[in-house]
């Protein structure tokens, strides 16, 4: 996560304590701005974690996701998700186990 | 229409508003603009004080508000300027004693007599930061150049769009210029490229703020003082009414 979050903002070793308060409050405002605290982005990153699964397979339980500021008026909600390059499971096994866990 | 009225808010407090108001109320006078300054910091006095004229209060903001005075009676003459007024905050009383639509019937007369109106917000987000800014027409935020100052203003800053009073003008006020240089504090571009709007001025950090604190002349009654000189430059953007961004000043070599 810190490691695709510091690619996303250019962090660096070498960074500055005015260039990691800048970083930092430009990531913190994104969520500021648009009322998504980070319990809520957790939340918003498992269900999209569960509809990508549904169609394919996500390699780890985890995906990366960010709110990325832009110069424009228009920010950016990244994913990086990453997935199986080859299916172990047929589709239909995932789906059957999408209705089992809808039965259970 | 008359004179304008200019709000000085922050959304953090101890950023500096009172000693931005009280130094630009004073430029403003020594431009010879006639100005009253608003004390709307309810229940925590300081703009009086600040000023020099806190031994001089018989009637306050509240007592206006509620009829037991009349307007001239609770504005103080300052010593040196005698264009130059104060309306004193209650001491007493809490926000909940004046209402946005009091300030907007206040400050509708005031515009009859004098050419500016500023008003010194108390800190937070709520009633007083309302009655603060119902009768605003210029908006101005003072900030530090620190992670939560600056945070606190882009919250103001939101609140001021979705209540369509913008566009807010940003003051950054505190720069230490030797720790911008070492990379240890955020430098004004950097502040810019955070909050989406438009600088007007920037005031280094300045012992001599305090000093002229303690003696009640703010700080832009000496010449030689670069906060002062600051002041002075958000002053002429002011009375002029162009608000010239920091950029623009650097190059009119202000």
């Amino acid at each position: 996560m810190s490691n695709f979050l510091g690619r996303l903002f250019g962090r660096s070793k070498e960074e500055s304590s005015a260039q990691a308060a800048k970083r930092r409050l430009q990531f913190v405002l994104v969520h500021d701005r648009i009322n998504l605290p980070p319990d809520l982005m957790t939340a918003m990153k498992e269900e999209i974690l569960q509809v990508i699964s549904k169609y394919v397979q996500v390699a780890g339980e985890s995906i990366d996701i960010a709110l990325k500021p832009s110069e424009g008026d228009i920010n950016l909600l990244i994913a990086e998700v990453p997935f199986a390059k080859t299916l172990s499971t047929p589709r239909g096994a995932l789906e059957d186990n999408d209705d089992d866990d809808l039965d259970a | 229409m008359g004179g304008r009225v200019v709000t000085v808010t922050s959304g953090k407090g101890g950023v500096g508003k009172t000693t931005t108001t009280a130094n630009l109320g004073l430029a403003l006078a020594r431009l010879d603009k006639r100005v009253v300054v608003i004390d709307a910091d309810i229940g925590l006095r300081n703009l009086d004080i600040v000023m020099g004229l806190e031994n001089r209060i018989v009637y306050d903001l509240v007592d206006v508000v509620e009829g037991r005075a009349k307007v001239k009676q609770a504005m103080i003459k300052h010593k040196q300027f005698p264009d130059l007024y104060l309306i004193p905050a209650a001491q007493t009383r809490d926000k909940s004693a004046v209402s946005p639509a009091d300030m907007v019937q206040l400050c509708n007369d005031l515009r009859k007599e004098f050419d500016f109106i500023l008003i010194d917000s108390p800190a937070g987000i709520e009633r007083g930061f309302r009655n603060a800014m119902a009768p605003a027409d210029d908006i101005l935020i003072v900030t530090n150049p620190e992670v939560s100052a600056v945070r606190d203003a882009d919250r103001v800053i939101g609140l001021i769009e979705a209540e369509n009073k913008g566009p807010a003008r940003l003051i950054l006020n505190r720069v230490k210029m030797d720790l911008v240089r070492k990379g240890d504090m955020l430098s004004a571009d950097d502040v810019t490229d955070i909050l989406a709007v438009k600088l007007i001025g920037i005031v280094p950090d300045d012992e001599a703020v305090v000093s002229a604190s303690n003696s009640g002349t703010p700080v832009t009654l000496q010449d030689n003082s670069r906060s002062g000189q600051a002041f002075r430059n958000i002053a002429r953007g002011c009375a002029a009414r162009t608000y010239l961004s920091c950029s623009l000043m650097r190059k009119a070599g202000c």
